[in-house]
C-alpha cells in the first residue's frame, strides 16, 4: 500500500515485516527514528513475538546481536557514523562467525572535525569487515533492500548492511508501498540457522583458530560472498515476481545505450543525477549513469558489462580516501584496468554538502571536454583552503584549522540552505 | 514541479509543515517530497524545511536552491536569514505577521510583486485563540492552500486528522479554517 512516509519510518515498517526475533540499538545519536519506530511496534504488541533490547552502546548493540542470532533468532539493529565505528570490532566479529544479522546504516560523516550530516564514509571504513554491503537510491529501495536481505544474508549465513542516505532519505518524506504481511511471508522463508546455540545440543561458537585453519576460514568467508553475486540478481527477480517492481540487483544502469560518458554513483545522489543526465540527453548529450547497488562483494563483472562501451566514467563518490583519492573510484579503476577507458574520481558531497544539478551539469560537461583532473574536489571553496595555506606558511602557530575555517567563514545558523 | 520553502525556528513545527504538505499534496494523488535543512534542532534557532509536489515521481534531492513559493513563519528572520534567496518571479511569498509589509521593511523591497502573490496572515494570534499554544504552521498551511489553490483546504484538514488527534486536532482545525477563510479575503482585496 502506498503511503506518504518518512524514510526511517518506511524502513522500520519493513523490517517489521521481516518478523525479527531480536532488535537491539543504543538509542542516543547517531540513531535513527528506524529503531524508535521498532521500539514502539514491539511495546505496543504491533511486532510479537520480538524482544526489544536497549544497551548501553553501539558495541553493546551489535555484541547482542551476535549472541542473539547464534541462538538462531532474527536480529536487527542499526547505526551511523561514530556508532559503526565505536561496533568495529563486532562487526568483523559478526561476519567473521557467519551471522546473518542486518543492519542499517544511515550514512554520515566521520569526525573530526564533529559533522552529523550525510556521506558515505562511515559504511566505507567497514567495507572490508566481511559484510554484505547494499546502497539504496531512494526510501522505496531502501525499503526493498531489507527484505532481501535478510533472505540474502539467511541463505548465506553473512550479515548484511543496508547503506541508506543519512538526513537525505532516512528524513525524507515521500512515496512508499509497503508490501503486505502475507508478500514478504511468501518471500522470506523463517530462518534456518546453520549453527545455533542451544542447551539441548551443546556446541561452542567462536573458537580460537591458529595458522593451521586461518586462512581457510577466511577464503570460504571470500568464497561465500562471492556467491552472493550469483544470488542477488536471483532474489531480485524473484522479489520482482511476488512484489511487482523492480528493486535490489547488483547495479542499475540508467540511459546507458550509446553513451560516451558514464557516471557511477551510490546512492541518493543518483536520483539528481538522473535529472541531469535527462536535461543532457534533451540537449543531445552522450551520456548515461550507472548506479551501484552491492558494494560488496564488488560486481566486477556486472560493471564490466555496463561500463565498456564507454569512452569515459565519472565516478562520483561521497567518501575519501585521505592520500589516494577515491574508494568506489579505485575499485571501479581496478575493474576497468584491461579496458581503454579514462576515469575520473570526483570527491562530492562530504560532510552533506548539498550536491546540486547546476554543479553536475558542469561537472559533466567538463568530463565531455576530458577538462577533468583524474581527481577532482566539487565545489571544493579553494579560497578558503588558500586562505588557510597561507597562514599556515605564514606562521608555525597556525592553530586549529576547523576553527579558523569556521572563522573565515563567518558560519551563521540555516545558511546552509 | 512546485517548490516550497518554509523558513521558520525550532520548535514552531516547520519540519512538521513541509511534511504535512506532503502529506496533503499525496492525498490528492500527486508525488510529494518533504524534507528538513538537515543539522542540529535547537528550539529559536533558524529551521528551513522544503516540499516538492509533482504529477511524477521526484528524484532530485538538492535542497530546494529557485522555490516557487516560500512561507515565513518567523518575521523576525526576515533580517537575519536570506529568506527571499531564488524566490522565482512572481513566486508566492506567505508571511506569519500581524504587521504590514511597510511595517517589516519590506514595501519598497517588493514594490514589483505582485499584490496577491505577497500576503501576510497573523498566524501566531490564530493559533493562540484556536490552539491554545502559539504554532503558526498549520494555520499558515491553510493559508498557503488558498493562496495558491495548489492543494485544497479539505487535504489539509486530512492531514491534520492523520498527525494530529483529540483537542490539538480539533484546535489546528478550526485555525486552519480559518486562516483559509482569511487569505482568501485578503486575495479577494489585492485582486480590487
Amino acid at each position: 500500500m502506498f503511503e506518504q512516509i518518512e524514510g526511517s519510518r518506511a524502513v522500520a515498517k519493513a523490517v517489521a515485516l521481516c518478523r525479527p526475533e531480536v532488535v537491539c540499538a543504543y538509542p542516543i545519536s547517531p540513531q535513527t527514528h528506524i529503531v524508535e519506530a521498532l521500539a514502539e511496534m514491539v511495546s505496543s504488541g504491533v511486532l510479537s513475538p520480538c524482544e526489544f533490547i536497549n544497551v548501553e552502546s553501539e558495541f553493546a548493540a551489535l555484541s547482542v546481536a551476535i549472541g542473539a542470532s547464534a541462538t538462531g533468532a532474527r536480529s536487527y539493529t542499526a547505526t551511523a557514523s561514530q556508532g559503526l565505528l565505536y561496533m568495529a570490532e563486532a562487526v568483523f566479529n559478526a561476519a567473521g562467525l557467519g551471522l546473518p544479522i542486518v543492519m542499517t546504516v544511515a550514512n554520515r560523516a566521520l569526525g573530526a572535525p564533529i559533522n552529523i550530516w550525510n556521506d558515505h564514509s562511515d559504511a566505507m571504513a567497514l567495507r572490508d569487515a566481511g559484510w554484505i554491503q547494499l546502497f539504496a537510491e531512494d526510501n522505496q529501495e531502501a525499503v526493498d533492500l531489507h527484505i532481501q536481505a535478510f533472505r540474502l544474508g539467511e541463505e548465506l549465513s553473512l550479515p548484511v548492511m543496508v547503506c541508506m542516505d543519512g538526513f537525505i532519505l532516512t528524513h525524507a518524506v515521500e512515496r512508499v508501498d509497503l508490501p503486505t504481511q502475507a508478500q514478504v511471508d511468501a518471500y522470506l522463508p523463517p530462518y534456518s540457522p546453520r549453527q545455533v546455540l542451544d542447551p539441548a545440543e551443546p556446541v561452542s561458537i567462536g573458537a580460537m583458530v591458529g595458522p593451521e585453519a586461518f586462512m581457510e576460514v577466511k577464503y570460504l568467508a571470500h568464497a561465500k560472498q562471492m556467491e552472493a553475486l550469483r544470488l542477488i540478481p536471483q532474489y531480485a527477480e524473484e522479489f520482482r515476481a511476488i512484489f511487482g517492481r523492480p528493486s535490489g540487483g547488483l547495479a542499475h544502469a540508467y540511459r546507458t545505450e550509446e553513451a560516451s560518458t558514464i557516471v557511477v554513483a551510490m546512492g541518493s545522489v543518483m536520483g539528481t543525477i538522473k535529472d541531469v543526465i535527462d536535461e543532457m540527453r534533451e540537449a543531445g548529450h552522450a551520456i548515461g549513469a550507472l548506479g551501484i547497488t552491492l558494494f560488496r562483494p564488488f560486481p566486477t563483472a556486472a560493471i564490466v558489462a555496463a561500463l565498456r562501451g564507454a569512452r569515459r566514467v565519472v565516478v562520483l563518490e561521497k567518501s575519501l580516501a585521505v592520500g589516494l583519492g577515491g574508494i568506489l573510484a579505485t575499485n571501479v579503476r581496478m575493474a576497468l584496468a584491461a579496458l581503454p577507458i579514462d576515469v575520473y574520481t570526483v570527491i562530492a558531497g562530504l560532510g552533506g554538502r548539498a550536491i546540486t544539478k547546476r554543479s553536475l551539469h558542469a561537472l559533466f560537461r567538463r568530463a565531455e571536454k576530458n577538462d577533468l583532473d583524474s581527481l577532482t574536489f566539487l565545489d571544493l571553496d579553494e579560497r578558503l583552503v588558500a586562505r588557510q595555506l597561507a597562514r599556515e606558511k605564514e606562521r608555525r602557530k597556525s592553530g586549529p584549522v576547523a576553527e579558523n575555517l569556521l572563522r573565515d567563514v563567518g558560519v551563521i545558523a540555516a545558511r546552509n540552505y | 514541479m512546485f517548490q516550497v520553502r518554509i523558513h521558520g525556528r525550532g520548535g514552531q513545527g516547520v519540519v512538521t509543515a513541509a511534511e504535512m504538505l506532503a502529506l496533503a499534496a499525496f492525498d490528492e494523488g500527486r508525488y510529494a517530497q518533504a524534507f528538513p535543512s538537515f543539522g542540529s534542532e535547537r528550539t529559536g534557532a533558524p529551521v528551513v524545511a522544503f516540499c516538492r509536489i509533482d504529477d511524477k515521481p521526484i528524484r532530485v534531492r538538492e535542497p530546494i536552491v529557485t522555490p516557487d513559493a516560500l512561507i515565513i513563519q518567523d518575521a523576525t528572520l526576515l533580517h537575519q536569514v536570506d529568506c527571499f534567496g531564488g524566490l522565482k518571479p512572481e513566486g508566492h511569498i506567505l508571511i506569519n505577521t500581524g504587521k504590514s509589509l511597510a511595517e517589516l521593511g519590506l514595501e519598497e523591497y517588493l514594490a514589483a510583486h505582485p499584490r496577491e502573490r505577497v500576503l501576510t496572515l497573523n498566524a501566531t494570534e490564530i493559533a493562540l485563540r484556536r490552539l491554545g499554544r502559539p504554532l503558526p504552521n498549520v494555520p499558515l498551511l491553510a493559508g498557503f492552500a488558498a493562496m495558491t489553490g495548489l492543494i485544497r483546504l479539505e487535504a489539509v484538514e486530512k492531514a491534520i486528522a492523520e498527525r494530529f488527534a483529540g483537542k490539538v486536532a480539533a484546535g489546528n482545525l478550526a485555525a486552519a479554517r480559518e486562516a483559509y477563510s482569511r487569505i482568501l479575503s485578503s486575495l479577494e482585496r489585492a485582486h480590487v
